[in-house]
């Protein structure tokens, strides 16, 4: 059957690459020193994604997405590998947003797409690790769910037999479409990009990114293709209110850096005097309980 | 009313110790904000199997789903139980394993209920906090602290205005202890039907295969590692009862697992399981770069080593310099002499 998907992907910073730049003294996050990439099991879920559109002909893969301006790359990103199209969510209204606000930013968008059959994007992202998004979004929409993914075995008869990971073990579940699907980091690997997409889309932006003087400009009007969609709250008939921080229930009250660099270590015998020592304070400290 | 509640997850008719850890923390939490700690169970056949697991954690009120078609867990029901169940009883707080069916249960009823909700957390709190725009003071929420940005920060977050404040917690992070004071212990067998429409149960689950786990390393707070140094499967042996004392996991180098003195799926490392415990106890581990690979996102790491060279110790926050046989007895004697 032919199958309307859409991926929910991320641009996240590396978290796990973190240099001595990443912290700022403060303990704050330093996202400029982090390189940004693609959620590693979003790309997961794209490769779920594109193996669904390889298997079944005449269905469509589009990426959504919110984010800065920048995170446009993610839509290439995505066309490089053979999807279709693409959706970012870019407004100063959505910033700040916690996984509600989040969900509802996609939901809505999911909505102004319109009937869509399998929404899938990874199980959780490494700069929050949450694992919140894709249900919120499911319930959102008022549409199955199936979490923790490792293979979407088939889809026939308006119905997906889907292989996932459970604690301790593995399941066999089958949904009816239209489901949201998130993907497991134990899932098949994405497939590379391929050299002619690269070719095709490199110049594919959303107007936000756009600097308005770079040499391939007349391009834009010659190959409509290389404009990728880019969709405010007011276009995707969002409540203000219930997005970015206004519509984040949940508050940071403080931060503390615990990032791991080069140490002062404290160095100690084997005497009872030490090993006591250590344990008191690390009882002290609350670091055992 | 302004309850704190606990989700018991169950296998079968067993309750997951996460869910027993949560009932301990939750029991704590109600008498700090002096509420009752109210329980959920949701299953099929656990009427009169589960009730013994549950209320002799500190439970003023148990409510037990019974019904064909509630195990194995789907979604769908789930989260129309409580999210009803929670319409009626505005609970402030409710606490769920960061599992597989906590995690995927938490946000569907968070996004329902438009209620806040913090994954993993690692600690629960109650304290006060002041609104910076608008110079409002809470007072008793949920400090909801966990790891964040790849656990290279720890957050405090909190979830003022809405409820329930929901949060998971993994297994293994907090304790687990029957409750020695009074509560009320009541049960409610609830009408099912009421709560959950027969459209709910869509997804089918097909095939099941579950495997009672050999050990939580992977999730573990605190990890004892074992390598060459240890000398000998009876030394591992001294290393297995430092974590269980600590409510740790064993853990070993490629090393000792070659020795044969620990099994292969205990390894860390390039090969192995990645781990990031709160505490790391390397004992006789030199600290080859494959091994460090697997466990420098350690909170904090202790090197147990008569090699004051060994490479371990250039990122270890503590290093004693010892031999394995002669410290890790001292650590059990002084951790049970002082923690209490």
């Amino acid at each position: 059957m032919k199958l309307k998907i859409v991926v929910l992907a991320k641009q996240v910073p590396d978290t796990r690459n973190v240099g001595k730049d990443a912290m700022t003294a403060e303990g704050t996050v330093n996202r400029a020193a982090l390189p940004a990439i693609f959620n590693p099991e979003d790309l997961n879920a794209l490769e779920q994604a594109l193996r669904l559109k390889d298997q079944n002909p005449g269905s469509t893969v589009g990426i959504l997405t919110m984010g800065p301006p920048r995170a446009g790359e993610i839509i290439r990103q995505g066309l490089y590998r053979g999807t279709d199209t693409g959706w970012l969510l870019t407004d100063r209204l959505f910033a700040g947003a916690d996984t509600l606000a989040t969900s509802y930013a996609l939901a809505t968008g999911i909505q102004k797409i319109g009937h869509v059959d399998i929404v899938i994007g990874g199980r959780q992202a490494i700069d929050g690790d949450t694992a919140q998004v894709g249900p919120q979004v499911a319930q959102k929409l008022g549409l199955n769910q199936v979490t923790y993914a490792e293979e979407i075995i088939k889809v026939e008869d308006g119905k997906a037999t889907i292989r996932r990971h459970i604690d301790g073990g593995v399941e066999t579940v089958e949904t009816p479409l239209p489901v949201v699907i998130t993907v497991n980091g134990s899932a098949a690997p994405c497939r590379p990009c391929n050299a002619k997409l690269v070719m095709k889309y490199k110049y594919a932006t959303c107007p936000m990114e756009r600097k308005g003087d770079e040499p391939w400009t007349n391009l834009y009007a010659e190959r409509p293709y290389l404009t990728l969609n880019q969709w405010s709250v007011a276009d995707v008939d969002g409540d203000a209110a219930q997005c970015g921080l206004s519509g984040s229930p949940t508050k940071v009250k403080a931060v503390k850096n615990i990032v791991f660099q080069a140490k002062e270590s404290k160095s100690l015998t084997g005497s009872d005097v030490d090993v006591e020592g250590l344990i008191t304070e690390l009882l002290d400290e609350k670091i055992i309980g | 009313m302004n309850n704190v509640f606990v989700y018991c997850e169950i296998e079968g008719t067993t309750v997951a110790e996460v869910s027993q850890e949560l009932l301990t923390k939750g029991r704590k939490l109600a008498n700090e904000l002096g509420v009752e700690l109210d329980a959920v169970v949701v299953g099929t056949g656990i009427k009169d199997k589960v009730e013994s697991q549950i209320l002799p954690y500190g439970v003023d009120k148990l409510f037990v789903f019974d019904a064909e078609g509630l195990f194995p867990y789907t979604s769908a029901p789930h989260t129309d139980i409580l999210v009803n169940l929670f319409k009626e009883e505005k609970p402030q707080i409710c606490l769920m394993g960061a599992t597989v069916i906590g995690r995927d249960l938490g946000p569907r009823v968070s996004s329902s209920l438009t209620s806040g909700l913090t994954a993993d957390c690692t600690q629960l709190e109650i304290g006060s906090y002041e609104d910076k725009k608008t110079g409002k003071i809470y007072n008793g929420l949920l400090y909801q602290i966990r790891p964040a940005f790849g656990g290279n920060i720890v957050a405090t977050i909190v979830n003022p205005d809405h409820r329930p404040q929901m949060a998971t917690v993994r297994s293994g992070v907090m304790e687990q202890a029957i409750y020695d004071g009074k509560a009320k212990n009541d049960v409610v067998y609830a009408d099912v039907a009421k709560y959950v429409p027969t459209t709910d149960f869509v997804v089918k689950v097909l095939d099941r295969h579950v495997e009672a786990a050999k050990h939580n390393l992977k999730g573990a707070p605190i990890v004892v590692a074992g390598g060459y140094g240890v000398g000998s499967k009876a030394g591992f042996d001294q290393l297995a009862l430092l974590a269980k004392e600590l409510h740790g996991e064993v853990g070993a180098s490629r090393a000792a697992v070659d020795a044969g003195w620990a099994d292969h799926d205990r390894q860390i490392g390039q090969t192995g399981l990645t781990v990031h415990p709160k505490v790391y106890i390397a004992c006789g581990i030199s600290g080859q770069i494959q091994h460090i690979s697997g466990m420098q996102d350690s909170g904090i790491i202790i090197s147990i080593n008569n090699d004051p060279d060994a490479p371990i110790n250039k990122i270890a926050d503590y290093i004693i310099n010892g031999t394995v046989e002669e410290v890790v007895p001292k650590l059990i004697k002084y951790y049970k002499q002082n923690s209490k």
